[in-house]
């Protein structure tokens, strides 16, 4: 196969993957039996994905991320507001990085 | 009336609450995320830089940016386009591996999901990424009961996905990196707002300091993006085995 084919090729295989694992999680607990249990795990997805996204970030790169989540969720706690918290997060990491 | 619907649905966990799909949530959804468009469009820019240095035509950026609309296994499969022929196999059972973590994320829907069409539903995944889903579970823990709310909150992403990386292969290497202006960090700082929201109270503590430290622990150790399904996996079985009374 020619190398622009190729590269056709692998990005329909991405693609598909992709999607795949997109669809997965929501076909494959079709097949779980509802419990208490089982629903409590599922409410507790979305926090513990969320931290498990950030915490890298916010732990374990340089004190400029530390301090800025910080601010991030201050801002974010008196506000409510996302975008709000969105530009203190970016504005501090921006001065810190400069600073530090 | 959004209030009333938040107190009252607070402990159903979305099971008895009616379900609506409509363009008016479709719009709600769009409009909350497009302060985190503006953060996707910057990362865009890049992958279109990176993509052109990589040696994809546009065409080809093009579709990978339209079909597999994963921004972190883009990145990964521009590492390993370098040698000639491509290895094919190793680009998509990568790609594979760093998405595993959506498998997570789509169980955490079929609460709501299963009351879908299945077209609706299991076209409304495609635009499923980490911010979308993020501001959706953002949505329905407060209350919203509108999942078109999940797609239109990534058709938004999707089209600045695809349109900067268009731009940014367009303009190459004139395009600053975005880390430069703190960018990088609008989405950590976008889903922490999130998580401020949603946070019930000292009995999530346990679970989401599990949950860091098996991400960090996880990041440390192993390549790619394992950390989010390992710390996410790790922390809401703790949370079930703490919290199912």
């Amino acid at each position: 196969m020619p190398n622009d084919m190729l590269a056709v090729f692998t990005i329909l295989g991405m693609a598909l993957v992709t999607y795949l694992t997109r669809a997965g999680g929501l076909w494959l607990m079709g097949f779980v039996t509802p419990s208490p249990r089982v629903e409590a795990w599922l409410r507790q997805i979305p926090g513990a994905v969320l931290v498990a996204i950030v915490a890298p970030t916010v732990l374990a790169s340089s004190i400029a991320e530390t301090l800025a989540s910080v601010i991030a969720v201050l801002v974010a706690w008196r506000t409510k507001n996302v975008l709000v918290a969105m530009i203190a997060g970016v504005a501090m990491v921006w001065i810190l990085r400069h600073l530090l | 009336m959004e209030k009333v619907n938040s107190i009252e649905n607070a402990t159903a966990g979305g099971k008895d609450r009616a379900i609506t799909f409509t363009l008016v949530g479709a719009l709600l959804g769009a409009r909350r995320t497009i302060p985190v468009a503006i953060g996707v469009f910057a990362v865009g820019l890049v992958f279109g830089v990176l993509a052109r240095q990589a040696h994809l035509t546009m065409l080809e950026s093009f579709l990978m940016s339209g079909l597999v609309f994963a921004g972190a296994s883009q990145f990964v499969a521009l590492s390993l386009w370098v040698t000639v022929p491509l290895p094919v196999i190793a680009i998509i059972l990568t790609t594979l591996v760093v998405n595993l973590r959506h498998l997570l994320m789509g169980a955490s829907l079929r609460p709501w999901f299963s009351r879908l069409s299945p077209l609706k539903a299991y076209a409304s995944v495609f635009f499923m990424v980490d911010e979308s889903w993020a501001m959706s579970m953002s949505d329905f823990g407060a209350g919203g009961c509108d999942m078109a709310f999940l797609p239109g909150s990534g058709v938004i992403l999707f089209v600045a996905w695809v349109s900067s990386t268009i731009i940014g292969h367009t303009l190459g290497s004139s395009i600053q990196d975005p880390a430069q202006w703190g960018l990088d960090f609008a989405f950590t700082a976008v889903f922490l707002a999130l998580l401020t929201g949603m946070w019930k109270g000292k009995s999530d503590l346990l679970l989401w300091v599990v949950a860091a430290i098996g991400a960090v622990a996880a990041a440390h150790w192993l390549p790619g993006k394992w950390y989010i399904l390992l710390g996410g996996l790790a922390g809401s079985i703790t949370g079930a085995l703490t919290h199912a009374k």
